[in-house]
């Protein structure tokens, strides 16, 4: 029977309802002749309030509202990866086709391509025993990603039928006889938005996620599994820092959430992305990446849907024992769609507006972050890492938004104006972020990078803090009060700003470092503190010093491809401790 | 749905820009309103809350002189729209879009929703057309290019006004003989500002390919809520449907946040950040959002907010929001300005998100990005060193350290500056960096590649000499 009521208030996004028969919190309802979609956010009695996903002009009150019985939700199966979808999930390049270049609303279209036939092939077979969350089979999606097809939740029973061949995601692809009879396995499942995916366990996070971004990858090195924000007021480099983590990060798929921001960065990223390659595969990097957009002028309300719809992607193919990085541009915009709407509902604000409940929603959407083992067989294990800047009002990272998700996530990039303004990009201040997975992460890096690797960490920090203080004194007293000693770590340091922790996200080379790359790099600098050190102490001016030609040969390092640093590293070694033992010689 | 429009003369309270208005029926979010004055004058409102009760109206030329016993309410049922057509060109309208040229209505081909509808991301093209302004702080240092969003943060008594004619004057695209058109809205604008830019555009013979729409000061500050939606629905008209590459002005926009805080507080809404409300930002964005280029559509639109800084703090709502959406920001700066340096831009934290790629070989020329980061990086070295002197004197002072000085004033005085109309070829700006570069020796030029660099000097253009 259908459950149906009437429109008795309309406010912006927000829409009252009444005489919808037993309706639930956060059900879908069709609101309108338009049958806008809508979710129910309160019930009171005979009443409940509802946020539109859509536009909501030209509503009247008396107009029909229909609920659907089902809570918001996503469809899950091959079609995902490469396509951009809006916050509820609406696919936009077919959408364009259909509507035009301009959203419009009321428009219905299914999320993945039914008229798609994909190739199935089975991984069961007749007679065997599958529970929730078994692999059925496999459809090679794009050339880079396999698509695993999992049992759904709550199916457990003996195959009784198998099909293989190219098929659409409705068709029915292996047919399961359980205790309620028999049930038809598509490619396609439905997950509500708002409801973690199960998993088996959690594991601890071990290894990390290189993003090929030299001051993140050593000083606040990522976790796969792991949560990140990047705080940064306008102008200081967060989008493209996202970009730079979507393009070059070493996760097996891509989710990337512009979450009320600009609709010309959506066009470069759906510009750019086919033509970038993966580093590690040789693929176009679209191939590994699904889009959801809600740009800044598109419907606030799905704006607070896209960040869910995004996770719940994510952790689908986390499910399929896939490394998933989600980047969301930017949760502030989210927070302020919670505030609006919160607003709308007269509900009492907290701080700045915000509702009471803006960090308990934080906490649930960053707690969604993690390694796991998915349930099912094969066994498997697979992450999800949430990274999500944040745009402070004026920069100010005292503000909610900021402090509430800093509460949360254990890595913090923050970003800085000074550094912006120099123009030293990523501008990430080192004085400021930190990683608390650094030691977690640092038996990974000892095995697999460098035995030596966190006591070149804590020798980079060192110079680094020491800069600050030695500016300070600078800054009091002029730079002449500084003994050649103490002015040689001021140039070591601006080494390591300019050489090594600033990072040309446009340049062909520079915009991705390897791991070990970066870790030649960083030895050498380190080196030549070490023989600058000796040479000070032993006399040697500092100037003859800052002179030597292996100066400009570091600053080159970086614009040089790993192989060719490979090859050069141990004679510039060579070089360097010659220049300096002939200085030496002199005093 | 179209019904005979009926009037309610049920009108329960007025309160600020805002009328109630009881029993209504069959009322729609958002639609258009028409209000008969005790005097017997129209004006118009639209819908802001409705329920099964009761209607919210703001009305755009304010409540003064309304009653609740003598003023009857008109429901029109539609949103509001623009009536379009080409005839919008070279005319002239108030902030509600009525003519007040004297010419003749607009007889329409169209009518548009002025709240327009998102561009599909997925339909949009990444701008990267160069716009060569004239201006060489601008082409060199913040390159413009077609469908951007670029705003000017200005002050109270600096130049903006002057510096957004003479950007409207001076655009254009290199090797292209397309029609440019400019649309320009005002809000809250004196009428001497207004008079400014119209006997700018005359002057000029191109009231033609300009559309004015005019929001004064001493109009009313609701009506300041649609005006630039007029312009902007004008503008896609112009751009997407007319194939025109078309350059919006919105001057000043905090007088547009300003109009939206008084409905807001009228509302009794919670209050965000200085008593702006919480939707500020998603509001801005509808806004600046409308600029673009869409596949396969011949024309473009692009966005040049300008708006004042109050107490001149960047950190105020209107200006953070603005740039948080906007793709980079030219500010202006008051101690350029009282250097006597037009235009008085703000060198370092000026910015052009989308310069990148407007920029280098086949746009504008090979060696801009490398001869501009140069520019930028002595500039802000000599900045930082001026600061450093005015701690602890000029005493301690390096050779290298007087050649940056020298750098950064001559590079406010002979690149930056410029005159009104005076109006130089992107060559020449390029050129004229690195005559002002020849104060540096080679060495210090770590941002150009040494090929550049070579290139430069063979070319006549970098010319150091050491003395």
């Amino acid at each position: 029977m259908e459950r149906r009521g009437r429109i008795v208030r309309i406010a912006g996004p927000v829409v009252e309802a009444e005489g919808v028969a037993g309706v639930r919190m956060y059900e879908v309802v069709r609101v309108g002749e338009l049958g806008l979609i809508g979710e129910v956010i309160r019930v009171e009695g005979d009443r409940c309030t509802i946020q539109v996903y859509e536009e909501t002009t030209g509503l009247r009150p008396g107009e029909p509202v229909v609920a659907t019985g089902e809570p918001l939700s996503v469809e899950l199966g091959p079609g995902l990866i490469g396509h951009i979808f809006d916050g509820v999930q609406r696919p936009l390049t077919r959408l364009q086709l259909i509507v035009g270049d301009f959203i419009s609303r009321g428009v219905s279209i299914e999320a993945l391509d039914r008229s798609r036939r994909w190739l199935f092939k089975p991984t069961v077979k007749v007679g065997d025993v599958v529970g929730e969350g078994d692999i059925i089979g496999v459809v090679q999606e794009t050339p880079m990603v396999e698509h695993r097809v999992m049992a759904p939740i709550g199916v457990r029973g003996v195959v009784r039928r198998v099909e293989e061949g190219e098929f659409t995601v409705n068709d029915v692809v292996v047919s399961v006889e359980t205790e309620r009879g028999m049930v038809g396995l598509t490619m396609l499942q439905r997950w509500p938005v708002r409801k973690p995916r199960p998993y088996a366990r959690k594991l601890p996070v071990e290894e990390p996620l290189i993003t090929g971004q030299r001051v993140l990858d050593t000083l606040f090195p990522l976790a796969l599994g792991g949560t990140a924000a990047i705080p940064g007021g306008f102008g200081t480099g967060k989008t493209i820092m996202q970009h730079q983590l979507a393009k070059w990060a070493s996760a097996d798929i891509v989710i990337y959430v512009g979450c009320g921001e600009r609709g010309n960065e959506m066009a470069e990223v759906l510009e750019d992305f086919p033509k970038l390659t993966d580093p590690r595969t040789g693929r176009p990097l679209m191939e590994r990446t699904v889009l959801i957009a809600n740009v800044s002028n598109m419907p606030i309300a799905a704006r607070e849907a896209s960040i869910y719809t995004g996770v719940t992607i994510a952790e689908y193919f986390r499910d399929m024992g896939y490394n998933v990085a989600l980047m969301a541009d930017s949760t502030s915009r989210w927070a302020e769609a919670l505030r609006e709407i919160s607003g709308r509902l007269g509900e009492i604000p907290g701080e700045e507006g915000y509702p009471p409940y803006l960090a308990s929603r934080l906490a649930e959407f960053y707690e969604r972050a993690g390694k796991v083992e998915a349930l099912g067989r094969p066994v498997r294990t697979g992450s999800v890492s949430i990274i999500g800047a944040v745009s402070p009002p004026g920069g100010d990272f005292s503000e909610p938004v900021t402090v509430n998700t800093l509460r949360i996530v254990r890595v913090f990039w923050a970003l800085d104006e000074e550094l912006a303004r120099r123009r030293h990009f990523p501008a990430v201040n080192w004085l400021r972020s930190y990683s608390l997975y650094r030691d977690e992460l640092e038996a990974w890096f000892r095995r697999k990078l460098d035995p030596e690797w966190s006591n070149m960490i804590r020798e980079c920090m060192y110079i680094l803090q020491r800069e600050e203080e030695l500016k300070e004194i600078v800054q009091l007293v002029g730079p002449d009060a500084l003994s050649d000693e103490q002015r040689s770590i001021l140039e070591v340091a601006r080494m390591i700003r300019e050489d090594f922790l600033a990072q040309h996200a446009y340049h062909p080379v520079d915009t991705y470092s390897d791991l070990e790359k970066t870790r030649i790099i960083l030895g050498i600098i380190l080196d030549f503190y070490r023989f600058t050190s000796e040479s000070v102490k032993k006399g040697v001016a500092l100037h003859r010093i800052l002179d030597l030609p292996i100066r400009g040969e570091i600053a080159r390092l970086k614009i040089r491809p790993l192989e060719e640093l490979r090859g050069i590293a141990d004679s510039l070694r060579t070089d360097m401790e010659r220049q300096f033992r002939e200085l030496m010689k002199e005093v | 749905m179209s019904i005979a429009l009926k009037r309610y003369r049920s009108i329960s309270r007025i309160s600020g820009p805002l009328l109630f208005v009881e029993a209504v029926r069959g009322v729609a979010y958002g639609e258009l309103v028409r209000i008969e004055t005790p005097s017997g004058e129209e004006r118009r409102g639209q819908v802001l809350e409705v329920t099964d009760r009761f209607a919210v109206i703001q009305v755009f030329e304010g409540t003064e002189g309304l009653s609740l016993d003598k003023t009857a309410v008109k429901f029109t049922g539609e949103t509001i729209k623009l009536p379009v057509s080409g005839d919008l060109l070279g005319r002239i309208f108030n902030g509600r879009g009525d003519p007040i040229d004297g010419g003749p209505q607009i007889v329409p081909e169209d009518y548009w929703d002025i709240h327009g509808m998102p561009i599909n991301p997925s339909s949009r093209e990444h701008p990267r057309e160069f716009i060569q302004t004239g201006i060489s702080a601008i082409d060199g240092l913040y390159t413009l290019v077609r469908g951007q969003k670029l705003p000017i943060f200005s002050g109270s008594g600096l130049p903006h006004n002057t510096l957004a004619a003479q950007i409207a004057r001076q655009a254009k695209v290199l090797g292209k003989e397309e029609e440019a058109v400019v649309v320009l809205a005002t809000m809250g604008i004196t009428a001497e500002e207004a008079r400014f830019f119209i006997e700018d555009f005359r002057s000029r013979g191109v009231m033609d390919h300009i559309v004015l729409f005019i929001n004064l000061a001493n109009d009313p500050a609701i009506e300041r809520i649609i005006t630039p939606r007029l312009a902007l629905t004008c503008a896609e008209y112009l751009a997407f449907h007319e194939g025109y590459h078309v350059l919006t002005l919105l001057t000043d926009m905090t007088n547009y946040a300003e109009a939206l805080r008084e409905v807001s507080a009228a509302r009794r809404e919670v209050p965000g950040r200085r008593g702006y409300p919480g939707y500020l930002y998603t509001d801005l964005a509808t806004i600046y959002e409308r600029c673009g280029r869409i596949h396969g559509v011949k024309g473009s639109h692009t966005v040049f907010p300008i708006l004042t800084m109050p107490h001149d703090d960047i950190t105020h709502p209107v200006p953070d929001l603005t740039a948080y959406i906007t793709e980079g920001q030219i500010i202006l700066s008051r101690a350029m300005h009282r250097k006597g340096i037009y235009p008085p831009i703000d060198i370092l934290p000026s910015l052009s998100r989308l310069m990148r790629t407007g920029i280098g070989e086949g746009r504008t020329r090979f060696d801009h990005r490398e001869v501009a980061d140069c520019c930028y990086y002595a500039y802000a070295e000599g900045v930082s060193l001026r600061e450093l002197i005015a701690v602890i004197g000029e005493a301690g002072l390096t050779a290298r350290d007087r050649l940056y000085l020298q750098f950064a004033d001559e590079f406010e005085k002979r690149f930056v500056n410029q005159g009104v109309y005076e109006e130089r070829s992107i060559e020449e700006t390029l050129d004229l960096m690195w005559d002002v570069l020849s104060i540096l020796p080679e060495r210090e030029l770590k941002r150009a590649d040494p090929k550049t660099i070579e290139w430069a000097k063979q070319q006549g253009k970098y010319k150091y000499r050491s003395s």
